[in-house]
C-alpha cells in the first residue's frame, strides 16, 4: 500500500519558500506540507537548510519569499509565540533553557497554570512537570534547576516542554542526537500517540534507522533546494542516502586492522564522588575503545576527569607513562591528550569568534613565536583542518554560531584533531553529523588509529560503537559493568551489561 | 538498531528530598547571610553604644534606609533581567526637584508625589526604549541617560534650592512622623517591597523577567515578549526612583542641583550585596532590600562606634568583594549538593 498525499488540507504548509542569510542561500522555494495523523521527516546533509526551514515554519525567521499556510489559509507568524498560540510545538536543534530557573519553570515559562487572580500557581506547574517526565520514563526533578544538566537531559526537557501542550503540529529538529535506544523508543511511543490522536509530526534525524522507525513521509533538502517529498514505504536507506547526497556512500564503518602497541591511557579505579566509581580500563596506542551507556551511566563525566575538566577523587591517569594532576586540562593537553567534549555549544565552542579563532584556539604553542600569534600560520592550519572535515562554510572569518549544528560540531572535531594528540577522547563526535560525513570522521578517527593513536570513544550511537570500537567498555549507573571484545560485541551484549543484566564483576582491566 | 532496547529507567525512582530542601536553603542563605551579618552588627554596635538602638536611633535608621530601599527595589528588577539602570541617581534628583517646585507654588501633597512618580516613570520609558529598541549595552545608554537627565537637571534648577519651609507642614510632617518608631516612608517603602516582590514570584510577566535574565535567547524562542518585560523593568525601575524623590523631598526638605549624585553606585552595590546576580536570572527585591539596609546601617554603625567616616566608602566595597566570593562559593557547594544527589538517586534505583 503507498501513501498518496492525502486529499485534505494540510494543517501546516509551506509554499515556495526562501531564506537567505547575507549571501548563503538557505531556503530556494521551498514546499512542504504536514498532514494532521502523520509523521513527516526531512532529511539532507549538514547545512542543507533544515533547521532554517523549520525556524521558517515556527515563526523564528520570517521567510523572504513564499507563504506559510495554517489549515489553508496564508498565515504571518511575528515570532515563535504566534506559533505557538496556533498549536505548533518546535523542539530545536539547540537546546536552549534558561539555566537559573527550575526544570518545571523551564517547561512551562510563559504558560504556567494559574490561580486566582491570574497567580502562577507553582504547585501546578510543578505537578504537571512531574507528570510529563513520567510519561517520558525520565528521572528529573522538577525542582532541580537547568544550570549543569547534560545535553540528554537538556534535550529531555525540551522534549517535555513540546510535549506540555496539546499541539496539533510537533515539530522535533534532531531530538534523539544525545539520547540512547531506550529514551529513543519511550519518545517514540509518546509521538505515535500523539499522531494518532492527530497531531502532524515533523521529524529531523541524521539516524536514519529512526526515520524509517517512525515516519510515513520524506522530504529531503540539498543546498536549500528541495530534492522530492514522497512516501518512505518502499524506500531503502541507500534510497535516502543518494537523495541527500546525491551519490552512492562508501562504507559507513570503514573500519581498518591495526596491531594494539604499548598502553597510551591507563586509568586505575578513578573515582568521583557522587559520579562514577571505581573504573579502571586502558586504551592503547593503535585501537578504538568504545565506551557505551544509557544516559546519565557516567561516560562523559568519565571523560572530564581524565582530562581535568573535574577533579576526581580517588584513583590515578597515566598519559603514555606521565601521570596527571587532577583537575590541570593543560597538563593533560601537554601530556598529548585531546578531549573533543560533548556539549558544543558550552564547552565547545566560542559562538561569536570566527571559525578560524575557534580552530586557532588550541594551536596557540604551534602558531605563536616569542609571544606573538602569527595569524597567517593560524589561517593555514584552520584551513587544512575545516577542508578535511569538509565543514560547509561562506568565508573563514564568519562566526561560528551562525553555522548549522552538524558543521559547528565539524569545527570542534578539527579544534582538537589539530593539536595531534596521542590519546584522543571523542564524547559524541557524530552528534548531528549526517550521513556522509560521519563515513569520513569514522575513517579519520580509524586512520588516527592506524597512526598510532588511542582513541576512545564515547557514543550514545550504538551501531557506531559496534562498527568502529576494538574493544567495548560499558558503563552502568556510575561503574565499569563489562568489556567486550570486538569479536563478541553485539546489540544484545552491549544493552544488557548498559542496562545492568549482566552480573557486575564480568569487568576486566 | 538504536531504538530495539527495552526502557530501563524506572519510572518512580524515590527522590532524595532532604538534600533538595538543602539547596532550597543554601539557595535562599544568600539572603539569610545578609540578614545575620545585619542583625549582628546591630547587635555588636548596641552592646559597645547603649544609645545606639535608642527609640530615635532605630527611627532614624529606618529613615535613612527607605530611600535606599526603593530605588534598589527597581534597580533589583532591571538587573534580574540583566540590564542595569545607572540614570537612577538623576531621576531621583529632578523629581524630587519637580515635586518641590511643584509643592512650593503651592500645589498638593499628593499630586506632587505622583507627579514625581510620573517623570520617573517617563526617564524609565525613555531608558527602556533605547536599551529594548537600539542593540546599546544597558550599561552605555543608562550611563548616557544619567549625565543627559543631570544636565537637565542643572539648566533647570540652576543655583536654586528647595527648602523646608517652603513646603507644606503636613509634608514634611509625612517624612518624619511615623507609627510609634515606624516612619510612614518605611511602611510605604515596606509595601511597595512586598508588592514587586510578589508580583516577580506570582505572575506570569514576573518570571518573564527572570527567564528574560536567564537567557535572552530562549527567552524569545519561548515566546517572551523581550522588548515589553524590559519597558516595564525601566518604567517600575524609573517610577520608584521618582517616588524616592518625593520622599527624599519630604524626608530632608532640601533639594538641589546636586541631589541623588552618585547615588547610582551605592544602589547597584546594594543590589549585588543583597544577592541579585549581576548577569541577570537569579536573586530576589528582598535580598536587594536587605543589601540596602546593610549598606545604610554600616553609615550609623560606624560613627555609633567611633570610627572615622571615611571608612565607610572601602568597606562598602569590602562587603560588595565578600558577597561576590560568597556566591561562588555557595555556586560550588550547590554544584557538590547535586552531584551527591544525582549518586543517591541512582543507588536507589539500583537496589
Ligand atoms: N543566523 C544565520 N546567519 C547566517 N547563516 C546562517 C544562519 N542560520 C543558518 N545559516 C546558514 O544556512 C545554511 C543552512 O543551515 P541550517 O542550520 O538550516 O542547516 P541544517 O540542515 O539544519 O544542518 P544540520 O544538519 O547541520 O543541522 C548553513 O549554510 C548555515 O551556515
Ligand atoms: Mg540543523
Amino acid at each position: 500500500m503507498t501513501h498518496p498525499e492525502p486529499e485534505t488540507t494540510p494543517v501546516l504548509a509551506l509554499e515556495e519558500v526562501s531564506k537567505s542569510f547575507g549571501a548563503v542561500r538557505a531556503l530556494r522555494g521551498v514546499s512542504l506540507r504536514l498532514y494532521a495523523g502523520e509523521a513527516h521527516a526531512l532529511a539532507g546533509e549538514n547545512g542543507a537548510g533544515k533547521s532554517t526551514l523549520i525556524k521558517a515554519l515556527a515563526g523564528v525567521h520570517r521567510p523572504d519569499a513564499g507563504t506559510v499556510l495554517l489549515d489553508g489559509a496564508p498565515v504571518e507568524f511575528h515570532g515563535p509565540a504566534d506559533a505557538r498560540d496556533a498549536g505548533v510545538a518546535v523542539i530545536y536543534q539547540e537546546p536552549t533553557l534558561f539555566p537559573d530557573l527550575s526544570v518545571a519553570e523551564n517547561i512551562f515559562m510563559g504558560r504556567q497554570p494559574r490561580r486566582s487572580l491570574n497567580r502562577v500557581d507553582h504547585r501546578a506547574v510543578k505537578r504537571a512537570a512531574a507528570d510529563l517526565f513520567a510519561r517520558l520514563g525520565v528521572d528529573l526533578d522538577p525542582d532541580q534547576p537547568a544550570r549543569g544538566l547534560s545535553i540528554a537531559d537538556q534535550q529531555l526537557v525540551e522534549i517535555a516542554k513540546a510535549l506540555s501542550f496539546d499541539a496539533r503540529v510537533l515539530i522535533m529538529d534532531e531530538p534523539t542526537a544525545a539520547l540512547t535506544g531506550s529514551e529513543v523508543a519511550r519518545l517514540f511511543g509518546v509521538v505515535k500517540t500523539l499522531r494518532e490522536q492527530g497531531a502532524a509530526v515533523l521529524f529531523i534525524s541524521h539516524r536514519l534507522e529512526e526515520i524509517f522507525a517512525l515516519c510515513q513521509r520524506v522530504t529531503t533538502l540539498r543546498d536549500g533546494a528541495l530534492i522530492g517529498s514522497e512516501p518512505l514505504e518502499g524506500l531503502t536507506e541507500d534510497d535516502l542516502v543518494r537523495r541527500m547526497v546525491g551519490r552512492d556512500l562508501d562504507e559507513l564503518y570503514p573500519k581498518q586492522e591495526t596491531e594494539a602497541g604499548e598502553v597510551a591511557l591507563q586509568v586505575r579505579r578513578l573515582t568521583r564522588e557522587g559520579v562514577f566509581t571505581d573504573v579502571s580500563f586502558e586504551v592503547r596506542r593503535g585501537e578504538i575503545v568504545g565506551l557505551a551507556g544509557l544516559v546519565g551511566a557516567g561516560r562523559s563525566e568519565v571523560a572530564r576527569a581524565v582530562f581535568g575538566v573535574d577533579r576526581f577523587d580517588g584513583g590515578e591517569v597515566e598519559v603514555l607513562g606521565t601521570s596527571l594532576k587532577p583537575g590541570a586540562p593543560s597538563v593533560a593537553m601537554a601530556a598529548g591528550l585531546a578531549l573533543v567534549p560533548e556539549d558544543r555549544r558550552a564547552q565547545g565552542l566560542v559562538m561569536d569568534m570566527s571559525i578560524e579563532r575557534n580552530i586557532g584556539l588550541t594551536g596557540f604553542a604551534e602558531t605563536t613565536r616569542a609571544g606573538l600569534m602569527n595569524r597567517k600560520a593560524e589561517r593555514s592550519r584552520s584551513v587544512d583542518w575545516a577542508v578535511k572535515l569538509q565543514v560547509k562554510y561562506a568565508r573563514l572569518a564568519d562566526v561560528v554560531g551562525t553555522l548549522s549544528g552538524g558543521n559547528q560540531q565539524k569545527v570542534v572535531l578539527a579544534k582538537w584533531l589539530a593539536t595531534g594528540p596521542q590519546v584522543l577522547i571523542v564524547d559524541e563526535p557524530t552528534r548531528g553529523i549526517d550521513v556522509g560525513t560521519k563515513a569520513e570522521v569514522h575513517r579519520l578517527l580509524s586512520s588516527l588509529a592506524a597512526e598510532g593513536v588511542a582513541v576512545l570513544m564515547i557514543s550514545s550511537d550504538l551501531p557506531e560503537i559496534l562498527g568502529m570500537a576494538d574493544r567495548v567498555l560499558v558503563m552502568h549507573e556510575g561503574r565499569l559493568t563489562a568489556e567486550i571484545p570486538r569479536a563478541e560485541a553485539t546489540e544484545e551484549t552491549v544493552m544488557a551489561a548498559a542496562t545492568g543484566r549482566t552480573k557486575e564483576g564480568s569487568a576486566a582491566a | 538498531m538504536t531504538m530495539t532496547a527495552q526502557p530501563v529507567r524506572s519510572e518512580s525512582a524515590p527522590r532524595p528530598t532532604a538534600s533538595r530542601q538543602f539547596i532550597d536553603k543554601v539557595f535562599k542563605a544568600r539572603e539569610l547571610a545578609v540578614a545575620v551579618v545585619l542583625v549582628v552588627m546591630l547587635l555588636a554596635t548596641q552592646i559597645s553604644n547603649g544609645e545606639f538602638l535608642s527609640e530615635q536611633g532605630i527611627k532614624d535608621l529606618l529613615l535613612n534606609s527607605t530611600i535606599l530601599v526603593l530605588v534598589a527595589t527597581g534597580q533589583a528588577v532591571v538587573v534580574i533581567t540583566r540590564n542595569v539602570d545607572l540614570s537612577v541617581g538623576s531621576v531621583l534628583g529632578i523629581s524630587a526637584f519637580a515635586a518641590g517646585n511643584y509643592l512650593q507654588s503651592g500645589g498638593n501633597s499628593l499630586i506632587a508625589v505622583l507627579l514625581a512618580v510620573a517623570l520617573g516613570a517617563v526617564f524609565g520609558a525613555l531608558n527602556g526604549a533605547l536599551v529594548s529598541l537600539g542593540k546599546v549595552p544597558a550599561l552605555v545608554v543608562t550611563l548616557g541617560t544619567l549625565y543627559v537627565v543631570r544636565g537637565i537637571d542643572s539648566i533647570w534648577v540652576g543655583s536654586r534650592q528647595i527648602t523646608a519651609d517652603g513646603l507644606p507642614s503636613g509634608f514634611v510632617d509625612f517624612g518624619t512622623n511615623g507609627i510609634s518608631v515606624v516612619p510612614y516612608l518605611a511602611l510605604l517603602t515596606l509595601a511597595v517591597l512586598l508588592c514587586v516582590g510578589y508580583y516577580l514570584r506570582s505572575y506570569r510577566s514576573g518570571r518573564d523577567m527572570y527567564a528574560l535574565g536567564s537567557s535572552p535567547e530562549a527567552a524569545n524562542l519561548a515566546g517572551v515578549p523581550v522588548r515589553k518585560r524590559i519597558m516595564t523593568a525601566y518604567v517600575l525601575c524609573g517610577a520608584l526612583a521618582g517616588l524616592a524623590g518625593a520622599l527624599y523631598l519630604a524626608r530632608f526638605g532640601n533639594v538641589d542641583s546636586a541631589t541623588g549624585n552618585g547615588y547610582e553606585l551605592t544602589v547597584v552595590s546594594a543590589v549585588v550585596v543583597g544577592g541579585v546576580a549581576f548577569t541577570g536570572g537569579a536573586g530576589t527585591v528582598y535580598g536587594a532590600a536587605l543589601g540596602a539596609l546593610l549598606l545604610t546601617s554600616i553609615n550609623s554603625v560606624l560613627p555609633a562606634l567611633g570610627v572615622s567616616s571615611v571608612w565607610v566608602t572601602a568597606i562598602n566595597g569590602l562587603l560588595l568583594l565578600l558577597a561576590i566570593a560568597v556566591d561562588r562559593i555557595l555556586a560550588l557547594r550547590v554544584a557538590a549538593v547535586l552531584r551527591k544527589q544525582a549518586a543517591q538517586m541512582r543507588s536507589a534505583r539500583h537496589d
